[in-house]
């Protein structure tokens, strides 16, 4: 496979990513960047100064919705990525009807609860689809904590899977982006190393 | 009995168990766990009566906040 081939292959493949905050907008930049062809965006929230602090945002951003933002950022990146965006909080119910079509599922939500339910939503309803999950991305330091587990044939987790947020352990941008970038490289693993995606 | 937990091989005396059993067994004290059995998802309300036996494999995840 050279470049050529790559960048053929990855311009056809659709990733869908839950959750557009430090993991998931770094993720969709860096997807963007590697040169995936669509991706399905879905995050409910508004882009505040303190994300600045690690999530693919610019202060002319604060107050935009972080799907709406994220969407101008990435076709900086690629004005040929198409992007698929999902303003909501996302339910049990929208996870099939959203991410369907994906190829690959990344799961980039901040709070527990919603990880698990993607997880376990996307196990009983979409069970052929790859998801990656991040879990442990807090503080700094300890390179060597942060691994890839796959937890299951179609469950990858990246992460520490031991810190987590807090005022003592904030996210900072390298961990966070470590995982993300973690993320995406196993899309890429996913996408390019099984020929029958 | 003899199964994988966690990708890792692991043996308890018990020839069964049931979820609950084993998490408590494991002092898995996480609020916030995915529970898979050989593959297959495992929910919360069925940890108390789903058996794990000698041979299966066996996912236990704790999910920890931040992203």
């Amino acid at each position: 496979m050279d470049t050529k081939q790559i960048e053929l292959i990855l311009q056809t493949k659709t990733v869908g990513i839950a959750g557009c905050g430090g993991l998931g907008s770094n993720c969709a930049a860096l997807l963007t960047r590697a040169g995936i062809g669509k991706l399905v965006l879905a995050d409910f929230d508004i882009v505040d100064e303190s994300n600045l602090s690690r999530q693919y945002f610019f202060r002319s951003q604060v107050g935009l919705y972080k799907t709406d933002a994220l969407r101008e950022n990435l076709l900086q990146l690629n004005p040929a990525l198409i992007i698929e965006t999902h303003c909501t909080k996302l339910t049990a119910s929208d996870i099939a009807r959203f991410f369907i079509g994906c190829d690959i599922v990344v799961e980039a939500f901040d709070d527990a609860n919603a990880k698990q339910m993607l997880i376990e939503t996307m196990a009983l309803e979409l069970p052929a689809t790859p998801l990656i999950a991040g879990n442990g991305i807090a503080g700094w330091g300890n390179n060597n904590a942060i691994t890839t587990l796959r937890a299951d044939k179609n469950l990858y987790i990246c992460g520490d899977g031991t810190l987590e947020t807090s005022r003592e352990l904030p996210p900072l941008a390298p961990r966070v982006m470590v995982v993300a970038a973690m993320q995406a490289n196993q899309v890429l693993e996913i996408l390019l190393n099984n020929p029958i995606y | 009995m003899n199964i994988i937990l966690n990708n890792r091989p692991e043996s308890f005396d018990e020839e069964a168990l049931t979820f609950d059993e084993l998490i408590k067994q494991k002092n898995f004290t996480f609020k916030l766990l995915v529970t898979k059995l050989n593959g297959e998802l495992v929910r919360k309300e069925h940890r108390n009566t789903t058996e794990i036996r000698d041979g299966d494999n066996v996912t236990v995840l704790h999910l920890i906040s931040g992203g």
